[in-house]
């Protein structure tokens, strides 16, 4: 079965059973096929099921882009015992489809995450959502019940005489927890300062120092999907080294914001008009932000032919990351976006590194005396400086999360900036 | 302070799912339960989690600072976290700032006098294709709109609380197959 197209030019293939009525319960998610790819992946040698992954061109969904089965084979093979993390901590702006995941699909992921730990033999499963997310929390706390209750959780699951346990995690309000290895030193009990890295990998050293794959949630709901259709017709429904759909959550200045899932490589164009059906209030487009906030922003003419893959987004300039597509139009300020942008970085800044930790709240202050008219004109120039001076000055991403875009928004539009200081 | 027992209880089934030998692990969910019941993590609570997690003070102190959703002091029956990021804003959220401001008498931070409502003004929750939002204790509110929020508040004021939005709506072509 491949990917039913629909009338507006989007797929239903990962996304195929949202908002089907009473769909959350096993009884019914079993008999519309939950679970039998399961099955089939427990009949096969775990290092086959790595393999076949690898084959699909599954990428990471969850910003980085990175191939999931070669991330699988990174375990090392004499360390046990092993666990899987579930990357549910969507917190980066604009990005709002893994809850979608999380509420109205959960055997799906659960069903991944199993497959997932049985290609690298794990003992447990371990589901991180974000503390903000209480209602998937509870579908989730629910769906694990009834997958135990089944046997597909536990001991010799399936008669194969593999044993796994899955639990529930929680985070409690903090974006450097979507992180991997923030992640895991949350999941620790500690407070989520990201790891240095390398030398140490998750896959090799994680959890408590063990082997550990983390994936987001997007990702491993994929999985089954590649059993049903195969390894090659997955990487053929994608562009070039992006196999399979994506889901893309649209917001900003659009109509019809939402959650639309596409073949990987379909035009910004179909997602921004077809499909959100062009800008509020007839206006023009300015500029988009196309993978999160973090990434960079691109003018309304660097998008007209963009297509969405990882590749393609590069090429342009900027990243898919998480695909969550954020239009901006004629009337927004950049000044004004670049506060909003801000505030959330110098908020969320773990307060590791120092470049990050005073450079966030240094951009914050700046940009807030110039909209405050009380800038001067070098503090356009310093915003720059500020942000080149914290770009890869730090043990995790978030350093460039609020360089990239800040950098962008200034160079590209530095008449807007220009406009409110003084000489 | 009196722990209940259904605190004890919950904070037990909690460390089930960790090894034994990373009983820590534990730390963030217990504190929530303890959130819970206590409404806030008090000197007291503090003390109680580091006890039953079997870690120090500090370890505790440390995890409470970190994490924006733990708090010292009490908030009111419902606490409104008010989503001011990106995609809220484009949506209209700082014009939703003021009028809720208005209509609670409030600023960020505040508590109304009747002990009724509390106002945080929080960076992404992520809802930002249904913007603007608000999460209301733990329920979830979208699509926010001066009037909506009338309701809301309104209906939290007289006993009847408005339906929160549960499941997230379909939107988009993910949608559809529902008629939605």
């Amino acid at each position: 079965m491949s990917a039913t197209p629909n009338v507006s030019g989007g797929v239903r293939f990962l996304s195929r059973n949202f908002g089907l009525p009473g769909q959350t319960g096993i009884e019914s998610a079993m008999k519309r096929g939950a679970y039998e790819m399961l099955k089939r992946a427990v009949a096969m040698k775990p290092e086959d099921v790595t393999a076949l992954v690898k084959a699909s061109g599954l990428r990471g969904h969850g910003g980085a882009g990175f191939s999931a089965g070669m991330k699988w084979s990174f375990v090392p093979k004499d360390k046990f015992p092993r666990y899987v993390c579930v990357n549910a901590d969507e917190s980066e702006p604009g990005t709002c489809k893994d809850r979608l995941i999380l509420e109205y699909d959960p055997h799906l992921l659960l069903e991944g995450a199993l497959i997932c730990a049985f290609a690298v033999q794990a003992e447990r499963i371990y589901i991180y959502i974000r503390g903000e997310y209480f209602y998937p929390w509870r579908v989730m706390e629910q769906a694990i019940a009834e997958a135990r209750a089944k046997g597909l959780i536990g001991q010799n699951i399936l008669g194969t005489g593999w044993s796994c346990d899955v639990q529930l995690a929680t985070g409690a309000g903090q974006y450097i927890c979507g992180e991997e290895t923030g992640l895991i030193e949350s999941l620790e009990g500690k407070k989520g300062w990201p790891r240095l890295k390398p030398p140490f990998y998750p896959a090799a050293i994680g959890l408590w120092g063990k082997p550990t794959i983390v994936n987001n949630v997007e990702t491993l709901s994929f999985v089954p999907r590649i059993f049903e259709i195969g390894a090659e017709a997955f990487a053929g429904m994608g562009s070039p080294k992006n196999g399979g759909t994506g889901l893309f959550s649209l917001s900003g200045c659009v109509k019809n914001p939402g959650v639309y899932e596409l073949p990987m490589g379909t035009p910004l164009q179909t997602l921004l008009y077809d499909l959100g059906g062009g800008i509020c209030g007839n206006r023009k487009l300015k500029a988009l932000i196309p993978g999160g906030s973090s990434s960079h922003i691109l003018k309304a003419e660097e998008c007209e032919n963009l297509k969405l893959d990882f590749e393609s987004v590069a090429a342009a300039g900027s990243m898919l990351g998480s695909a969550a597509v954020m239009a901006i139009d004629e009337s927004v300020s950049i000044p004004r976006l670049t506060l909003w942008m801000a505030r959330f970085y110098a908020h969320e800044s773990c307060g590791q590194c120092t470049p990050c930790r005073e450079g966030t709240g240094w951009i914050l202050r700046l940009v807030t005396r110039i909209l405050e008219g009380r800038g001067r004109k070098r503090d356009v120039d310093d915003l720059f400086q500020i942000a080149d001076n914290i770009d890869g000055k730090t043990i995790c991403a978030l350093g460039q999360a609020v360089a990239w875009p800040t950098k962008s928004y200034v160079t590209k539009f530095r008449h807007e900036f220009d406009a409110l200081v003084k000489e | 302070m009196n722990i209940s027992e259904s605190l004890v209880q919950k904070a037990e089934s909690i460390f089930l799912r960790y090894p034994p030998e990373h009983r820590e692990a534990a730390l963030i969910p217990v504190m929530f339960e303890a959130q819970r019941e206590f409404g806030c993590i008090t000197p007291e609570a503090e003390r109680w989690v580091a006890d039953i997690v079997g870690v120090s003070l500090v370890k505790v102190r440390e995890v409470l600072t970190f994490y924006s959703m733990f708090r010292t002091t009490p908030v009111g029956k419902y606490h409104i976290q008010f989503c001011h990021n990106i995609a809220c804003c484009l949506a209209g959220a700082e014009d939703l700032q003021a009028h809720i401001e208005k209509k609670l008498g409030i600023r960020n931070g505040e508590t109304t006098t009747d002990g009724m409502f509390t106002l945080s003004y929080v960076e992404c929750l992520g809802g930002c294709a249904w913007a603007p939002m608000m999460i209301v204790n733990e329920e979830q509110y979208y699509q926010l709109t001066p009037a909506r929020l009338d309701q809301i508040i309104d209906g939290f004021r007289a006993g009847k609380p408005v339906m929160a939005d549960q499941p997230t709506p379909l939107r988009g072509n993910v949608g559809e197959k529902a008629g939605q």
